[in-house]
């Protein structure tokens, strides 16, 4: 059988979600931030929630997320998406409410409101994108900075006597009685980016059992701001982001 | 036990030639193309065609959704 007759939609096992409309992203080639928003895509048709589906979009490179998947959006100012998700979820409670954010929102600009919207028990989900630099910006350093890791700002690599350690949100929050699942994740690999879609799934899910948070570490690269190829860093995110951002779940309240 | 085979489409025009595909591919079935699409990437392609199972991983990785793909059991 030869390709032209095997291209026929009787035999179609993948294609793009209709939730991603056409416009091309933003993003640099091989950027995590687009398998995130195809999954999220994927999730929402999946789940038939697209009329139901609320996002909060950061300010970071996930900017502008609200121009590629066709649901409902809310950009908020750097780092308050929990802030504006708590009010949009608390208005309208059978909607499905995420925040999508950078560890540059979430964990440095935004760190109060992510703690609160938890520890309130907010029940909404954060996206929570994790490449251990600000992206946008041009690759400075942020309080997710690996030791050591080299950034703009950190030329010589992160000097934690002078620059501090680095800020493990995912285990912070877990402690939190507002919070009922946290994982943290990735999306280089077949296997990783399938446990990734199935642990969004999960959190939506727990949003509308009003169980509380969830946090969804998604563990990314940046090649634009690491200055490597997007292959090369896959392999330098396993070598040296895993060690100190390991995989799996933190919490889950089943 | 029933043979896979597989095919792609690349929408070269969204593709933006990360190579993430290619790597991912457990047959070596893609490459990326010597031409460039109107934004100047070296689009993904299926240079051994022959050996694509259509397990969809080059898909699933893809940043940029750019892959559809078939299959048939023969
Ligand atoms: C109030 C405010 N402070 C600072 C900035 C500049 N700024 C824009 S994006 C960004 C950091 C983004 O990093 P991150 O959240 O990690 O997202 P990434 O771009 O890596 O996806 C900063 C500091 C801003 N836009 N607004
Ligand atoms: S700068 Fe980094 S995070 Fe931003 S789009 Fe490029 S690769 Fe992605
Ligand atoms: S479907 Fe599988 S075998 Fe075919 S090109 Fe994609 S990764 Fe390779
Ligand atoms: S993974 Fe997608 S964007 Fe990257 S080269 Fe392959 S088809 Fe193009």
């Amino acid at each position: 059988m030869n390709v032209k007759d095997i291209i026929n939609p009787a035999n179609l096992v993948y294609e793009k979600t209709t939730v991603m409309n056409d416009t091309p992203m933003h993003y640099c080639p091989g950027c995590s931030h687009g398998v995130v928003h195809k999954l999220l895509g994927e999730i929402i048709q999946e789940m038939d929630i697209q009329d139901k589906t609320i996002g909060v979009a950061p300010v970071g490179c996930g900017v502008f997320a609200y121009k590629y998947l066709d649901i409902d959006w809310q950009q908020a100012a750097h780092g308050r998406a929990p802030a504006v998700a708590t009010a949009i979820k608390r208005l309208l409670p059978d909607r499905y409410v995420f925040t999508y954010q950078g560890d540059g929102d979430l964990a440095a600009i935004g760190t109060a409101e992510t703690i609160h919207a938890c520890s309130r028990g907010e029940n909404i989900v954060f996206i929570y994108i994790n490449n251990g630099i600000y992206g946008m910006t041009g690759g400075q350093m942020a309080p997710t900075t690996l030791p050591g890791m080299k950034s703009t700002t950190s030329p010589k690599g992160r000097d934690e006597k002078l620059e501090g350690h680095s800020l493990d949100m995912s285990k912070l929050l877990m402690h939190l009685d507002g919070v009922c699942y946290v994982t943290r994740q990735s999306v280089h690999t077949v296997a990783s980016v399938r446990k990734t879609k199935r642990a969004i799934r999960k959190a939506f899910e727990y949003s509308m059992m009003n169980k509380g948070a969830s946090v969804v570490e998604i563990v990314s690269t940046c090649s634009s701001g690491w200055r490597m190829s997007p292959a090369d860093s896959n392999t330098w995110m396993e070598e040296h982001m895993f060690p100190v951002y390991a995989m799996g779940d933190l919490k889950d309240i089943e | 036990m029933a043979k896979l085979k597989g095919a792609i489409v690349v929408n070269t025009e969204r593709c933006k030639g990360c190579d993430l595909c290619v790597v991912a591919c457990p047959s070596e079935v893609l490459a990326l193309s010597n031409d460039a699409n109107s934004k100047g990437y070296n689009f993904s392609f299926m240079e051994r065609e022959d050996n694509c199972t259509g397990c969809a991983a080059c898909a699933n990785v893809c940043p940029d959704a750019c892959i559809t793909v078939y299959r048939v059991k023969l």
